[in-house]
C-alpha cells in the first residue's frame, strides 16, 4: 500500500515535471480559460446597446426633444442621424444606416396629453433579439424617462413607471452573469479533456510506454498518478475564471466558495477520467484531439449552456443527463447564482461520482501492461 | 539446490496476421554469461526479447525467465529483470538525475537507498558531470549509458538489451560492452540483440536468428570451427571477373568481395579448395594467390542464412 503510494506520487511528480517544461500547456492552462471568458463574456451577449438610430422629430417642442434624449440615455440605441421625416427614416433603414428609427409626429403634445402612443419605433426586425429590445423600449420606460426630463407631463399616464426603468437595468438581464459560471464547466470539459486524452497516448508516441510496462508501476497507480497534478490545474483554472467573472463582469457569487470548490472538485475527477479513457482507445496524439472533440460538442451543445435544458426533446435531456457537464451546469449555476448548498443538490453530485468510478475502471480495464 | 537456467524457452512462436515473426525458437541461456542474438532485421529478435519480458503474447510455445513462466508470472518478474529498448524511452524533457530517480521509486527503493543508487549509477556510467542536462540534449553515447544505467538501476539478475549499440560510435561501444562484462562478473545474466558481427564474437554464446527460425546456436568459438565450409582467401588483379568465373563452380558456396580480396565458401567435402580456385583462375589467365584461412562468425551467418548453407549449421 504504502509503494503503491510512493509510485503514485512519482507518477504525479513526472507528470507535473512535463507540465512545467511543455510551453505550449503552460500556455495552454492559463490562455484558454482567459480568451474564452473574455471572448464569451464580452461577445455572446443577450443584451443590445448602441444599435445605431435615427430621429424623425416632426414636433419639436422641449417635450420631444427631451424624449429622444431619454431613448438615447437608456442605452440600447445610440442616436446617429436626425432626418426629416418617416418617409426618410425607411429608406435609413432599408440602406442599413440604422436599425432603429424613432418618429415622432407633430401632434405629440396632443397624443401625451390625450394618453396616446405619443411616437412610433421603426424596427429593424430581423434580428430577434434586436426586435425584443427595441419592444422593450416602447414599453415601461417612455413615460417614466419623460417623467424625470418634465415632471408631470407624463400626464394621464401614472408615474409609477420610474420602477420599470430599474426593472430595465436589472443586472440579472445581464449575459455575461448567466454565461460566465456556465463557461467554468464549458472551458475545464475542453482543457482538462485535451490535456489526460494525451497523456498516455504521448508515452505511447515517444516510446515511454515500453519502459514503463516493464517497470512494476500499477494500471491503477498509473491512471490516478497521471490525473493528479491535473486537478491541481483544474482548480487553477476554475479560480482563474471565476476570478474573471468577478473583476471584469461583475459577477456576483452569491454561495460559498467551499461548494464551488467541491463541485468543481468532483466534476474535474469525472472529466479527466473520460480524457484517460480516450487516451487508452487513441493510438495518436492526432486521434486523441478528435476524440476530444467529438465528445466535446454535443457536451456543449446538450449541457444547457447553449440552450436551455428544458427546452430540449426528452431524448436530448436524457443523453444529456450522461454529460459530467449538465450536472456540473447545474450545480455551478446554483451555487453561484442561487447560493444553493451542495449537500442540497445530490441529485447533480452523484452522477459525477458514478461517471468517475464507471470510466476510471473503464480506463483501468482498458489499460494494459503489454505492447499487443 | 539447481539454479534454473536465465532463460527456458520450448517451441515459441509469435504471429503478426500472415506473418510468423518467430517460429518455434527453442533454446537456453544459461546464467552468469552474455547471451547473444545475432540476426538481420526483421528476424525475430525484438519480438523475442518482447515475448520473454511478458510484453507480448506468445501465439504458442512457453518459456520461463529465472524459474517462472511468462507471460503469466511477469509482473512478479519487473524487479529482477532489467529491459533496454531498441529506441530510447526515458523521458527527454526530464533531467538524467530526474529520470533515474522516477525510475527509481516505481522500483520501491526507499528514500537513502534512492541518493546513494542514483550517486553509483552516475559515477560508473560517467553521468555524474551532467546530471542536471535533461535526457532529450545528450548524444547518442550519452543516451545508451543513461538508458544502461537505468536498465541496471534495481540491479536485476537478468538484463534484456534489444540492440543496444545501433546508434553509437565504436568507441562507444567498445566502453559499452566492458560495462556488460562487469554486469556479468557481478553475477548478472544478459542476454543482447545485435546485427554486429565483432559484438557477437564477444558474447559467451550466441544464437543465429533467420527470418523468425532460430539456425545456429552456441559458442562463437565452436560455431567457426564447426562451419560446414571450406574458407579460401582469393588475391588477384581482377576480382570481379575472378568472382564471376568461381562462381561457375558448384562447388563454391558464396564469395564475398572485400577490397582486392575474395573470400570464398566452398563445400567441405573438396580436395584442396585452395588448389582448385587457383587452378581455375590459371586457366582463365588470371593469376591468383589463394589460401585456406579460419572461418569468421561472418563466415558462420552466412552458412547459416543463405538457403544453400542451411541445414548444415552447427549443431
Amino acid at each position: 500500500m504504502k509503494r503503491s503510494l510512493v509510485r503514485i506520487a512519482a507518477v504525479a511528480a513526472k507528470e507535473f515535471r512535463h507540465l512545467s517544461r511543455d510551453r505550449l500547456s503552460g500556455a495552454m492552462i492559463l490562455g484558454i480559460p482567459l480568451v474564452m471568458t473574455l471572448l464569451f463574456g464580452y461577445a455572446i451577449n443577450t443584451d443590445v446597446r448602441d444599435l445605431p438610430a435615427a430621429v424623425a422629430d416632426q414636433a419639436g417642442t422641449t417635450a420631444s426633444r427631451a424624449l429622444a434624449a431619454g431613448v438615447e440615455a437608456s442605452g440600447v440605441v445610440r442616436i446617429v442621424d436626425r432626418v426629416p421625416d418617416a418617409a426618410a427614416l425607411e429608406r435609413r433603414l432599408a440602406d442599413g444606416g440604422i436599425v432603429v428609427g424613432l418618429y415622432i409626429p407633430a401632434d405629440f403634445e396632443h397624443r401625451l396629453a390625450d394618453g396616446r402612443p405619443v411616437g412610433q419605433l421603426l424596427v429593424d426586425g430581423s434580428d430577434p433579439v434586436v426586435q425584443n429590445a427595441a419592444r422593450a423600449l416602447t414599453q415601461a420606460p417612455l413615460p417614466a424617462l419623460l417623467d424625470r426630463v418634465r415632471p408631470g407631463a407624463a400626464g394621464a399616464e401614472p408615474a409609477g413607471g420610474a420602477l420599470a426603468v430599474r426593472a430595465y437595468y436589472n443586472p440579472e438581464r445581464r449575459s455575461p452573469v448567466f454565461i460566465v459560471p456556465g463557461l467554468c464547466g464549458v472551458i475545464l470539459t475542453l482543457t482538462m479533456v485535451l490535456f489526460t486524452a494525451v497523456a498516455i497516448v504521448r508515452e505511447r508516441e515517444r516510446g515511454n510506454l515500453e519502459l514503463l510496462i516493464t517497470t512494476p508501476v500499477g494500471s491503477l497507480e498509473l491512471m490516478v498518478g497521471k490525473i493528479l497534478p491535473y486537478v491541481v490545474v483544474g482548480y487553477l483554472q476554475a479560480s482563474l475564471i471565476l476570478a474573471i467573472g468577478v473583476v471584469l463582469f461583475d459577477l456576483p457569487v452569491r454561495g460559498s466558495l467551499v461548494d464551488f470548490y467541491g463541485g468543481a472538485g468532483v466534476f474535474v475527477l469525472s472529466i479527466l477520467t473520460l480524457g484517460l479513457l480516450i487516451s487508452t482507445l487513441a493510438a495518436t496524439q492526432f486521434q486523441a484531439f478528435q476524440m476530444t472533440f467529438m465528445s466535446f460538442l454535443p457536451q456543449l451543445l446538450l449541457s444547457g449552456f447553449m440552450f436551455p435544458f428544458d427546452g430540449m426533446p426528452r431524448g436530448a435531456q436524457l443523453l444529456a443527463e450522461l454529460f459530467p457537464l449538465t450536472h456540473f451546469l447545474r450545480i455551478v449555476r446554483g451555487v453561484v447564482l442561487r447560493d444553493a448548498d451542495l449537500m442540497l443538490m445530490a441529485d447533480d453530485v452523484w452522477p459525477l461520482l458514478a461517471f468517475f468510478v464507471v470510466v476510471m475502471a473503464l480506463a483501468t480495464a482498458r489499460f494494459r501492461k503489454r505492447l499487443d | 539446490m539447481s539454479e534454473a537456467p536465465a532463460i527456458q524457452a520450448d517451441g515459441l512462436s509469435r504471429r503478426f496476421g500472415d506473418v510468423l515473426a518467430v517460429d518455434d525458437l527453442t533454446l537456453t541461456v544459461p546464467r552468469r554469461c552474455i547471451y547473444g542474438f545475432l540476426g538481420p532485421n526483421g528476424s525475430g529478435k525484438s519480438t523475442t526479447i518482447r515475448m520473454l519480458c511478458g510484453l507480448l503474447m506468445p501465439s504458442a510455445g512457453s518459456a520461463r525467465v529465472l524459474g517462472l513462466p511468462v507471460p503469466d508470472e511477469a509482473e512478479g518478474l519487473r524487479r529482477r529483470v532489467g529491459y533496454m529498448t531498441q529506441r530510447f524511452s526515458l523521458y527527454e524533457d526530464l533531467s538524467i538525475r530526474e529520470n533515474l530517480a522516477f525510475l527509481a521509486r516505481i522500483f520501491g527503493l526507499g528514500r537513502r537507498e534512492i541518493d546513494q543508487r542514483l550517486r553509483r549509477q552516475m559515477d560508473r556510467f560517467e553521468l555524474s558531470s551532467m546530471a542536471r542536462r535533461t535526457a532529450g540534449s545528450l548524444s547518442g553515447g550519452q543516451k545508451q549509458r543513461l538508458a544502461l544505467a537505468a536498465a541496471t538501476l534495481h540491479e536485476p539478475e537478468l538484463l534484456f538489451l534489444d540492440e543496444p549499440t545501433s546508434a553509437v560510435d565504436p568507441e562507444s561501444r567498445r566502453r559499452f560492452w566492458e560495462h556488460l562484462f562487469e554486469l556479468v562478473d557481478e553475477g548478472a545474466t544478459v542476454l543482447v540483440s545485435t546485427h554486429f558481427m565483432d559484438e557477437a564474437e564477444r558474447c559467451h554464446r550466441l544464437a543465429i536468428l533467420d527470418q523468425g527460425r532460430l539456425v545456429a546456436d552456441g559458442r562463437p568459438d565452436d560455431l567457426m570451427r564447426d562451419v560446414p565450409a571450406a574458407v579460401v582467401e582469393v588475391e588477384c588483379a581482377e576480382p570481379q571477373r575472378a568472382r564471376r568465373l568461381l562462381l561457375e563452380d558448384r562447388a563454391v558456396l558464396h564469395i564475398a568481395q572485400l577490397g582486392m580480396r575474395l573470400h570464398a565458401l566452398l563445400q567441405p567435402e573438396v580436395d584442396g579448395p585452395e588448389q582448385r580456385l587457383a587452378g581455375r583462375l590459371r586457366d582463365a589467365g588470371i593469376d591468383a594467390g589463394t589460401r585456406l584461412i579460419r572461418a569468421s562468425l561472418e563466415d558462420v551467418f552466412v552458412m547459416a542464412t543463405t538457403p544453400d548453407g542451411r541445414g548444415g549449421a552447427a549443431p
